[in-house]
């Protein structure tokens, strides 16, 4: 079985804060991580090469520093990855363009597993983007799968339903975060990814036709929240009391 | 022809005021899809809340996988050439139209909250960053695909007096290597979280599925209530049913008053809550991130803290 899985290197969304003076978030210096969702993406993969043996590969379309954030996949166990640098101004449309033809030019590729959506940008877009662009089929939102050697099987929550959908191979599965949890890789793990190879592909030079945007990013403004922020501590009984009355000077009591 | 279209016929029917008007700004015609059975019946509410022209396809299908759902709206689109199409932001629609705009080679901005035409091109805002920023997208594809929430858009009061066309296409989807083996309905609890003034919300604080009956205590002692939670409460625990779930993921909800038990406020959970009027939290952790953005907060056990508070706000009442 040879598996891709599509991870993305995002900002810990977490900790952005808006520049009070430009109105803007501030990115630069934020901590950089693998989106929350790739690593269960990541985990499914390697459970499935564990059961039907194969080879899983990580894809990621980011920035050249990328390449230290896929080092936690491999270390998890992953084979080897894929680093493709995507020109400036690069769209979903783009993107997955580029992700479909590294794909292809890997030869036979049977699964291809993305996350439900990046924590980023939260679009859902890409895994089926990518399965139209291939013009294979897709399963998205899995909680879980079963993989066997002819044939895949997934439940997926598709909100007010509960799908079960089966599909052979070829095929693209986006997966939810409940789906596992991602294992921590072991030191010995840790030190042995150092060793496995990480592609380095330039967008220009992968022949891919059309590298416009569809999507031009024009402007981020930032959404701040003031908040009172008074925090009642200690003497609960207090605590309670004083709640209560905010509450009830603010009219929130009724 | 501005095109819409939706498995859920509220959402529909809100985007198509949307529609409406844009397509004047745009020189266009409203116009909507319904794929599935009972296509007729729908279509007429559909020309109601002012579609001009309805497609129906996919007649014998009883669910809408996305590769045919993607295929029926890619064939439709290369005979009438929209300008814009937009799609509601259910989970079938989230796995239609990225395929969509991977078939037509067009962008997509996914839940759009604002959409209009400048300078000719279409131009939509998004939330990024799980509410830290909001973007502005301008599209240099056509069509330009976006998908839209629910209550984005007030729907039209319905007109059943309006004249618009049903048209019925035949399209016969190729053959995917993918089917659907079986489909069961969500047991949902009812909650509407969406339109509710007070929402109590709980967390992974509590220990077990009964002790939610503090919550439900408070909740009494607030009035008027709405039992909210975060996703791990639906989604792991499934203590609660998924019309509960607030957040980046779940129901986006703006009531007068939030109550935060037991949750520590990741900001994929403030994302779904942070447009309410008051937020309030209860944690026993003095460092959780909830704290960063409430109006009050207490820190302690909410296995104390809560009936203290029901008996607090009960007094004051
Ligand atoms: C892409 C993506 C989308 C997501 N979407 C959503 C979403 O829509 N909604 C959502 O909620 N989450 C979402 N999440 C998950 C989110 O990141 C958090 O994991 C989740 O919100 C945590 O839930 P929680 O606060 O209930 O649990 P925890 O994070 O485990 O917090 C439990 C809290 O309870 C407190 N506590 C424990 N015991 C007590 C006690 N006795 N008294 C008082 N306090 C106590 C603890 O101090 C802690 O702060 C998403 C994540 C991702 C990656
Ligand atoms: N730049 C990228 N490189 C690799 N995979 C990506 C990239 N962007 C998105 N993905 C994949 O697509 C999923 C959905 O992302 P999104 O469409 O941004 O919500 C992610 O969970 C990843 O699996």
């Amino acid at each position: 079985m040879n598996i891709v899985v599509c991870a993305k290197q995002v900002v810990d969304v977490g900790e952005i804060k808006v520049n009070p003076s430009t109105g803007k978030p501030v990115l630069e210096g934020i901590p950089k991580k693998i989106s929350d969702i790739d690593k269960n993406a990541a985990e499914e993969a390697i459970r499935i090469k564990e059961k039907l043996k194969g080879k899983v590969t990580v894809i990621t379309v980011g920035s050249e520093d990328a390449r230290e954030r896929i080092k936690e996949i491999l270390a998890m166990g992953a084979d080897d990855a894929v680093l493709i640098v995507p020109p400036e101004g690069a769209d979903y449309h783009v993107i997955s363009n580029l992700i479909a033809k590294a794909i292809k030019d890997m030869g036979q590729v049977d699964l291809v597993l993305c996350g439900e959506a990046s924590i980023d940008m939260f679009s859902g877009q890409m895994g089926p983007r990518i399965a139209g662009a291939m013009d294979i089929p897709q399963l998205s939102y899995a909680f879980k799968i079963d993989a066997e050697a002819e044939k895949i099987t997934a439940e997926r929550n598709m909100g007010d339903k509960r799908v079960v959908s089966e599909s052979t191979y070829p095929v693209l599965l986006t997966v939810t975060k409940e789906i596992n949890v991602p294992r921590l890789p072991s030191l010995m793990q840790i030190l042995g990814s150092a060793a496995k190879p990480i592609k380095v592909l330039k967008a220009p030079d992968m022949n891919v036709p059309d590298l416009a945007p569809k999507v031009v990013l024009e402007d981020v403004k930032g959404l701040a929240m003031n908040r009172k922020n008074l925090i009642f501590k200690d003497d609960l009984d207090q605590a309670v009391k004083d709640l209560a009355e905010n509450l009830s000077k603010d009219g929130a009591l009724g | 022809m501005v095109f819409v279209f939706s498995d859920n016929e509220k959402i529909a029917i809100e985007m198509l005021a949307k529609a409406v008007e844009i397509s004047r700004e745009l020189g266009s015609k409203p116009s909507a899809v319904v794929l599935g059975r009972d296509g007729q019946e729908k279509a007429r509410k559909l020309v109601a809340a002012g579609a001009s022209v309805v497609y129906l396809a996919g007649q014998d299908m009883d669910e809408i996988k996305a590769e045919e759902g993607s295929e029926i709206l890619h064939s439709i689109c290369k005979e009438v050439d929209p300008p814009l199409i937009m799609i509601g932001s259910t989970k079938t629609g989230k796995e239609i139209a990225p395929r969509l705009a991977s078939l037509l080679d067009a962008g997509l901005s996914t839940d759009s909250r604002k959409l209009y035409v400048r300078d000719g091109s279409i131009v939509t805002e998004r939330i990024v960053y799980s509410g830290n920023g909001v973007a502005t997208e301008r599209f240099a594809s056509k069509p330009a695909i976006v998908t839209v929430q629910a209550k984005t858009y007030d729907p039209l009061p319905p007109d059943d007096s309006r004249g618009g066309e049903i048209v019925t296409k035949d399209i016969a989807p190729r053959e995917y290597g993918s089917k659907i083996l079986k489909v069961e309905s969500m047991v949902s609890e009812g909650a509407n979280v969406e339109d509710a003034q007070i929402i109590v919300s709980c967390g992974r604080g509590f220990k077990s599925s009964q002790d939610l009956k503090l919550i439900e205590d408070l909740a009494k002692s607030l009035k008027g209530y709405t039992l909210g939670c975060s996703r791990p409460i639906a989604a792991d625990l499934k203590w609660l049913s998924e019309d509960h779930w607030i957040g980046l993921s779940g129901h986006k909800v703006k009531p007068k008053l939030y109550v935060a038990c037991g949750i520590s406020g990741q900001i994929q959970h403030v994302a779904g809550m942070r447009d309410s009027g008051i937020i309030v939290a209860i944690n026993k952790d003095e460092n959780a991130p909830i704290f960063k953005v409430v109006d009050y907060g207490i820190v302690g056990d909410l296995y104390t803290v809560i009936p203290k508070l029901v008996q607090a706000i009960n007094e004051k009442a």
